[in-house]
C-alpha cells in the first residue's frame, strides 16, 4: 500500500494519510455489527412454488408498513416513530426513523397472490410463483 | 440510573447468574430504550415474536429481570434459505439505582415491544425536629 504511488508522482504524505484513515475505518467498521445490520432483518423460507419472507418489525403497527411486489423483488417500507417525550435518556439502542428495504426473491412472483400478516412484531409475507412459471410433470406416452 | 449487569451484544446468547437453561434455544439480549421523566422511568424493550403471555418480569430489590419467550418459528413444508435473525428467547437484567414504587409498575406488550413504566417512589420526607422548650 505504501509503495503504490512512490515512483509515479513522488510521495504524497497526505494521500497516504487519507488512505490509512480509510483503511482503518473499514477495519473498525466491521466491529460494529449492529450498525452494519440492515433494518429490518429478514429470513427467507422456500416452499414448493412459494416463498415466505419474515421480518422483525417490533413496534410497528400493521398499517405503517408498505409492501410492494415487482417481478422478483419485494420492497418493505415504513417508519418507526421516535419517542418525542422530553426526558432524560439512559439508553437508546432501538433504531427509529424511516426504513426501506428491497429483497430479491429466488423467482418471479404473482402480485395477485400475496398474503401478509403481522403478529407480535413479526411480519410474514407469503408469495407464490405465477401459475405459468410452475413446473409441470410431463407424462410419457407408452 | 439503570445499570446493566452484563454488557453483551444483542445476538450473543446471554447467561444470567451462570446457570444453565433447560430449554435448548438461543437466548438474545434485546435492544432497549430507557428514559426518565420527573416521576417515572420508562423501559421499552424490543422482543419481536413474543406475545403478551410470554413476558416474564421480576423485580427483586433493585434487580429488574426481563424475560421473553417467543413462539416457535418453524414452518411446515418450508425450508429456510436465508437468515438474518435467529429465533429464540430474550433475557436482560438491569440494576435500578432509584427506589421504585412497586405497586405502581405497569407493563404492556404490543407489536413485539414491551413497555414498562416504573413510577419513582416518593422521596422520604424530611422531618423537622422541634426542640421542646423546657
Amino acid at each position: 500500500m505504501l509503495l503504490s504511488d512512490f515512483g509515479r508522482i513522488g510521495f504524497d504524505p497526505f494521500l497516504e494519510m487519507r488512505r490509512m484513515q480509510q483503511e482503518m475505518n473499514q477495519r473498525l467498521g466491521g466491529l460494529r455489527t449492529d450498525a452494519a445490520q440492515e433494518f429490518p432483518p429478514v429470513n427467507l423460507w422456500l416452499g414448493e412454488d412459494s416463498v415466505a419472507v419474515t421480518a422483525e418489525l417490533p413496534g410497528i403497527a400493521p398499517d405503517d408498513v408498505d409492501l410492494t411486489v415487482r417481478e422478483n423483488t419485494l420492497t418493505l417500507k415504513g417508519e418507526r416513530k421516535a419517542q418525542d417525550e422530553t426526558s432524560v435518556w439512559h439508553r437508546r439502542e432501538r433504531p427509529n426513523g424511516r426504513f426501506s428495504r428491497t429483497i430479491q426473491l429466488p423467482f418471479r412472483v404473482d402480485p395477485e397472490q400475496v398474503e401478509a400478516r403481522v403478529a407480535n412484531g413479526l411480519l410474514e409475507v407469503e408469495l407464490h410463483r405465477p401459475e405459468a412459471d410452475r413446473q409441470r410433470k410431463i407424462q410419457i406416452k407408452g | 440510573m439503570a445499570q446493566e449487569l452484563q454488557t453483551t451484544d444483542r445476538k450473543v446468547p446471554s447467561k444470567l447468574d451462570g446457570s444453565e437453561r433447560t430449554r435448548s434455544r438461543q437466548v438474545f439480549v434485546p435492544r432497549a430504550d430507557i428514559y426518565e421523566t420527573t416521576d417515572q422511568v420508562v423501559l421499552l424493550v424490543d422482543m419481536p415474536g413474543v406475545a403478551s403471555d410470554g413476558v416474564d418480569i421480576t423485580l427483586e430489590k433493585r434487580t429488574l429481570a426481563i424475560r421473553g419467550y417467543a413462539a416457535d418459528q418453524q414452518r411446515e413444508s418450508y425450508r429456510q434459505i436465508y437468515a438474518e435473525y435467529g429465533a429464540g428467547d430474550y433475557e436482560r437484567v438491569f440494576t435500578l439505582s432509584e427506589d421504585i414504587d412497586r405497586d405502581g409498575i405497569e407493563a404492556s406488550q404490543k407489536d413485539g415491544v414491551l413497555r414498562l413504566v416504573l413510577p419513582k417512589a416518593a422521596p422520604a420526607k424530611a422531618r423537622k425536629i422541634e426542640l421542646k422548650t423546657a
